[in-house]
């Protein structure tokens, strides 16, 4: 059941489409720069994913945190990262947000509680069970959401921390992100079950299955279940179907997957999908649409540039931030 | 001064650091009511209930609920009920905590105190006996903390918990009913300040944890050989005392270093190699090195014995250096 779009004012909307289309556009254009040699690291691309993310997001608040995965650009851009400094961070360079020293599988922005994307498959999700604990201990209202894919549900440390959060009731969102694939092999090769979300029996939670391609029905699931984190009621787990529509990384071309099925998926493209709802309201029309796509080009153009413009990292940096506050410049 | 068990101190310390700042609380098996299996936080639970976490048998999660919190401002101390079990919890300790500050260009850190319940028990056999510092030492990122006196282990335990970098805290078994004098107002004793425990002019030897008080042993039986051994206590291996042990080489010009760990690319190879790299023009021969022998830890007493470093292999080891050196000068 998806949330009615007619409960959510026109401006709400065009929020969620406008973080969508930002979300593909930023990895769509990072592909190309990747490509002509302005960024040297790894790229787990979250094109075709983007409502999960943007729906999950718009369920939350400002006291909230969020720990992610190594497709993580769309976390962190559905939670309203700053694209200028996330393309300084992939080109390696000092305003990037960690100074040019983790890259796409690391980058964080503690001021809107964005604990990190992770290089391990599943080890975001103790951090965000403890970020919980965290809250909870402080008395606040906050809520913990972790990402993940259905390759971590195979991992010990999602068993452990469902577990755990469960027997403490702990404010947790866990939203795996069921695109079918973990890394190359398919979901029939890796794990006996087809819903995740029945995992969630084990651990006397909630398992909640959304249409991760629907905006809106992201937005009403994970709402409810930060509703009940928030009044004591627990952890949920969220399994979002969902596809990514390139490889597992840049340069993988997916031959493990048949044409039928990218096709069929394709026909599914959760943009397209709020494009045409979008487009069904009397309320808003095409062109407000295009607007939203120009300023988008506007601002990752603007983002690249800067991202050209900062300096690279003087090498001896390598040597800062082993410990705490061994970093020269000052802490932001 | 008081006199208490090592364990105890390792208590008081947390007692106080809890009383100090509501952040710290701790989380592990067994450390609530229960106390924890050698009752080091024995009373904590009463005293403080809603800050004593009994996890159950999940040292991944465990972990990663201590370094999760510590990134929103909690100070956690976690225990890890035998170190063998560390194995469980890596990702949290080597991927996650010790790399938070680095490749967050230093905008985020994860200051956990993780308690490594080390070393033999006596017939604890293979994994639950294991001294594993080296492979955490050898993770940039992290730092390790090796008290083996009472008033050491109380000071370091909140020193360690004030740090603002993932430190693990190496507690050895077999030291917890060891006494000593604790004083009442304990001055603060940073990371990094090795000690001469006894004073020599011969030969110097390094150890820590229960190794160490093999090593005083060696010492007052060299001395009745004639021998002046010193005794250098490193206390934190990571930030190590380099000062410190140059400054005993120079009185010395000896080097015995003695733990319980393996020795193969054990922390004594680092030792070794500092004294080499700094060090060399102090040293009059070869250093030698009475560490844990390259097996597994047996489970019988006597193998066990065969294994593990003790008084006697230390004082051995010492007259045998001493000997070849008369030899190679003749």
């Amino acid at each position: 059941m998806t949330q009615p779009k007619e409960k959510l004012d026109k401006g709400k909307l065009l929020e969620l489409y406008r973080k969508m289309v930002l979300i593909r556009r930023f990895e769509e254009k990072a592909s190309e720069l990747r490509q002509a040699g302005f960024i040297p690291g790894f790229l787990h691309p979250y094109i075709g994913q983007e409502a999960v993310a943007v729906g999950t997001c718009a369920a939350l608040e400002a006291s909230d945190v969020i720990t992610s995965t190594h497709r993580g650009h769309g976390h962190m851009l559905a939670r309203g990262a700053d694209p200028k400094r996330m393309y300084a961070e992939l080109y390696a360079r000092q305003d990037g947000y960690n100074r040019a020293k983790g890259g796409s599988l690391h980058m964080i922005d503690t001021e809107l509680g964005f604990l990190g994307a992770n290089g391990i498959v599943g080890g975001g999700i103790p951090l965000a069970t403890g970020a919980a604990l965290q809250l909870r201990r402080k008395g606040s209202k906050g809520v913990a959401v972790s990402f993940f894919g259905d390759g971590a549900t195979n991992q010990g440390s999602f068993h452990e921390s469902l577990n755990l959060a469960s027997l403490w009731k702990l404010p947790v969102i866990f939203v795996c992100e069921n695109n079918l694939y973990g890394e190359f092999t398919p979901q029939d090769k890796h794990q006996p079950i087809r819903d995740i979300a029945r995992r969630a029996d084990s651990y006397a939670m909630p398992g909640e299955i959304a249409d991760g391609n629907n905006v809106l029905d992201m937005l009403r699931v994970t709402t409810e279940a930060a509703g009940r984190a928030r009044s004591g009621g627990g952890p949920t787990l969220v399994e979002a179907k969902t596809y990514r529509h390139r490889g597992h990384y840049e340069g993988d071309m997916g031959r493990y997957r048949s044409a039928e099925e990218v096709e069929e998926w394709m026909a599914k493209d959760p943009i397209l999908n709020l494009e045409t709802e979008l487009l069904q309201d009397s309320r808003i029309a095409q062109q407000e649409l295009d607007h939203v796509r120009d300023d988008i080009e506007e601002q990752l153009d603007a983002a690249a540039g800067f991202a050209e413009a900062s300096p690279h990292p003087h090498p001896e940096e390598a040597l800062e931030d082993v410990f705490a506050g061994s970093n020269r410049a000052a802490p932001s | 001064m008081t006199t208490m068990t090592y364990a105890q101190a390792i208590r008081e310390g947390l007692d106080e650091a809890m009383t100090a700042d509501n952040e710290v609380f701790l989380i592990g098996e067994d450390i609530g009511e229960a106390g924890g299996v050698f009752g080091v936080t024995k009373g904590l639970w009463g005293k403080y209930e809603d800050r004593v976490f009994d996890t159950p048998i999940s040292e991944e999660a465990l972990v990663g609920a201590a370094a999760g919190a510590a990134l929103l401002g909690g100070r956690p101390v976690a225990e890890i009920m035998f170190s063998d079990f560390s194995t469980l919890a890596m990702d949290m300790l080597v991927n996650q905590a010790a790399k938070t500050s680095y490749m967050t260009g230093g905008r985020l850190s994860c200051p956990i105190t993780v308690r490594m319940v080390t070393g033999t028990a006596g017939a604890t056999a293979a994994q639950h006996s294991q001294s594993l510092e080296a492979w955490f030492t050898h993770t940039p990122g992290l730092k390790c903390v090796a008290p083996s006196t009472p008033a050491d282990a109380k000071a370091l335990i909140k020193t360690a918990i004030e740090d603002p970098d993932p430190v693990l805290f190496f507690e050895h078994k077999m030291l917890y009913n060891l006494k000593g004098e604790v004083p009442g107002e304990l001055d603060d004793l940073p990371l990094g300040k090795g000690k001469v425990v006894r004073s020599g002019s011969d030969v110097t030897i390094v150890s820590y944890l229960k190794t160490l008080h093999e090593a005083v042993k060696a010492a007052e039986n060299l001395e009745s050989d004639g021998i002046s051994a010193e005794v250098f206590d490193p206390r934190s291996l990571v930030p190590f005392d380099r000062e410190g042990l140059g400054a005993s080489l120079e009185r010395t010009g000896r080097l015995v270093i003695a733990h319980e760990a393996p020795t193969t690319n054990g922390f004594g190879a680092e030792i070794a190699a500092i004294a080499s790299e700094s060090f060399w023009g102090l040293l009059k021969g070869p250093l030698v090195r009475v560490c844990g022998r390259d097996t597994p830890v047996p489970y019988a007493p006597e193998l066990e014995g065969f294994v593990l470093p003790d008084a006697q292999r230390i004082t051995e080891s010492v007259h045998q250096m001493m000997k070849q050196e008369v030899a190679t000068k003749a």
